[in-house]
């Protein structure tokens, strides 16, 4: 399926490396996620205090939003950019953390900081939050990485008029195995936005 | 491309304490029965309210669809839950399955020999793909407690792009101490049964509960409703709090008004999300007033189920939609006096009266909302 709409940015982080729009932003050895997302986030000069409070789902979600963001939102304005995520994990590394507090009768202890990150679409609401996008937003779960579903919910958002661009993402983690793949779909671009592109982006 | 061909939903269960069928279920709703029963003791806690399945009864129920032993308690809910749908409508190649839920299996984690794969959503709708022989990759929507109307939405977009021709949605969620701890741990929960909307209120009740419905652009001769305009957008204000202006689930309905393109003033009804936390409720009167539909029969369905996360958005569709085929709104249980700061007609009493347009709304974690705009038709 053709349409008039492209892929104008995209950001990939996996394996210590941090790349936008194909370019290597940041690259490390050696290092948890921990280290290298805090080094990520000075690398695209983000300067966001409740980032460090964030569960590492949503850090990765954030920073690689964050990442094309940056440069492509005017906070002056109404920006109609929807939000459609998706992953495999959904929070399980947060439930796990979070089973861990009530497995133990001797050493009880919930905490509503971590329980309020058991939940994917979390991450979606900290993007929204920092860019006031007061749009549409959906969190998905697939088995792996679906680009003809991401590019037909996309396409619907785009042509029904219910947003004006819209931020995607592969956003997995699950016990420092992560992969975000985020992009942004819009009028303007000269990448064509299909299943076909979306998946060579993916994989490379 | 999109059709603007009409949206049916035809077919619908549920799978409740309440009852295992929709007409047992309307029937006990009609009587005012609630799920929420006093527990003694769940886990690590004591003394609390919540609406649970009995495993027992399930267990019984779901030995005449499968005697397979092997399925959690929640795969045999949603099991149960689609199997009447599934056997009144023929899945096709263009079929899809389309879960909502937003702990799934969570409570395997409590056997830490698991493999995490028990855990995982994508292990537990895989199941139920392969029990009903569903032929394409099923879609699990995960956004907090909106997910039931989201899943709804979904459907109705990937069918209007052309990527499906029907869709069979299920949601649900156990009673966990996983999430039972996590809501008593931000002290959301309510110490007495939940009641949406009133002066007394301090909480939610948790509960467990299946629902299942048909979606197809097949326009059926019985009974069924059309799904005319949706919206889901996002408050953009806080990640466990409520907004304070509504902003989101006002959007949220405008947007499903702006695409049904009908006068507010034909609004018949609102099934709300009423969780009876202080600021769920008065957020959505807020929004509601800014929309111009404060002056609409509202009710939320919490009284009688608990919160079903999930499960409870689209639980509450399957129930609305016995409301307008018995023309009869069911009272808000729990609801007395106003605890909201805007006037809105919450129903004190089950009534009688006709439906032909109603709207159903969902909030939830990470400022997310869901708005539908549904009508009767034949």
């Amino acid at each position: 399926m053709t349409t008039n709409y492209h892929i104008s940015n995209y950001c990939k982080i996996e394996n210590n490396s941090l790349q936008v729009n194909g370019t290597t932003v940041l690259e490390m050895k050696d290092v948890l996620f921990p280290e290298f997302i805090k080094n990520a986030s000075k690398a695209i000069e983000l300067e966001y205090p409740k980032f460090f409070k964030m569960d590492n789902l949503s850090k990765l979600a954030f920073l690689g939003a964050e990442a094309i963001l940056k440069n492509n939102i005017n906070l002056d304005i109404e920006n109609n950019i929807a939000l459609v995520f998706a992953n495999k994990a959904s929070s399980l590394d947060t439930d796990v953390k979070y089973q861990e507090s009530i497995s133990d009768k001797e050493n009880y202890f919930p905490s509503p900081a971590v329980f309020v990150y058991t939940l994917p679409n979390i991450c979606v609401g900290e993007i929204s939050i920092k860019n006031q996008l007061k749009t549409e937003n959906a969190f998905f779960v697939f088995d792996d990485f679906k680009a003809e579903f991401m590019s037909d919910y996309t396409s619907y958002l785009l042509e029904s008029g219910k947003a004006e661009k819209v931020l995607c993402g592969w956003v997995e983690f699950y016990k420092n195995d992560y992969k975000a793949f985020v992009y942004l779909v819009e009028k303007s671009g000269t990448t064509a936005h299909n299943k076909e592109v979306i998946q060579t982006l993916y994989n490379k | 491309m999109i059709a603007n061909k009409p949206i049916y939903i035809t077919d619908a269960n549920c799978v409740t304490p309440l009852g295992f069928d929709i007409e047992t279920n309307w029937k006990a709703l009609v009587k005012g029965d609630s799920g929420i029963q006093f527990q003694e003791q769940y886990g690590n806690l004591t003394s609390i309210y919540a609406s649970i399945i009995d495993s027992d009864k399930l267990n019984e129920s779901f030995l005449k669809v499968s005697n397979d032993s092997t399925f959690s308690k929640l795969e045999k809910m949603l099991i149960l839950a689609l199997y009447p749908v599934v056997s009144k409508n023929k899945i096709t190649e263009k079929s899809v399955l389309i879960l909502s839920t937003t702990k799934g299996n969570i409570s395997a984690l409590e056997n830490q020999d698991a493999p995490i794969e028990d855990a995982q959503l994508s292990t537990l709708v895989k199941k139920i793909n392969t029990f009903f022989g569903f032929k394409t990759e099923p879609i699990i929507v995960s956004n907090a407690c909106v997910s039931g109307v989201l899943a709804v939405s979904t459907a109705k977009r990937m069918i209007q792009f052309g990527a499906y021709d029907n869709a069979f949605i299920i949601a649900g969620d156990e009673i966990s101490e996983f999430v039972l701890s996590g809501f008593n741990s931000f002290q959301a929960m309510s110490n007495l049964p939940c009641t949406p909307y009133d002066a007394s209120r301090n909480g939610v009740t948790l509960g467990e509960a299946s629902a299942a419905v048909f979606v197809t652009t097949k326009k059926p001769s019985h009974n069924a409703v059309a799904i005319i305009g949706d919206g889901a957008v996002n408050d953009a204000n806080h990640i466990s709090g409520p907004s304070r202006t509504g902003d989101g689930l006002h959007k949220s309905i405008e947007s499903a008004f702006k695409e049904a393109n009908i006068e507010k003033s034909k609004l018949d009804y609102i099934s709300a999300h009423g969780t009876a936390t202080l600021y769920n409720d008065e957020m959505e009167a807020i929004a509601f007033s800014r929309s111009n539909i404060d002056n609409v029969a509202v009710n939320s369905l919490k009284g009688y189920y608990g919160h079903t996360l999930g499960a409870s958005g689209l639980l509450e569709i399957v129930i609305a939609l016995q409301s307008v085929y018995n023309q009869e709104l069911l009272a808000s249980k729990g609801y007395s006096n106003s605890g909201v700061s805007i006037p809105i007609d919450v129903l004190k009493e089950n009534r009688k009266q006709e439906i032909t347009y109603f709207l159903k709304t969902a909030s939830g974690f990470g400022g997310c909302n869901t708005a539908i705009l549904f009508e009767k038709i034949n």
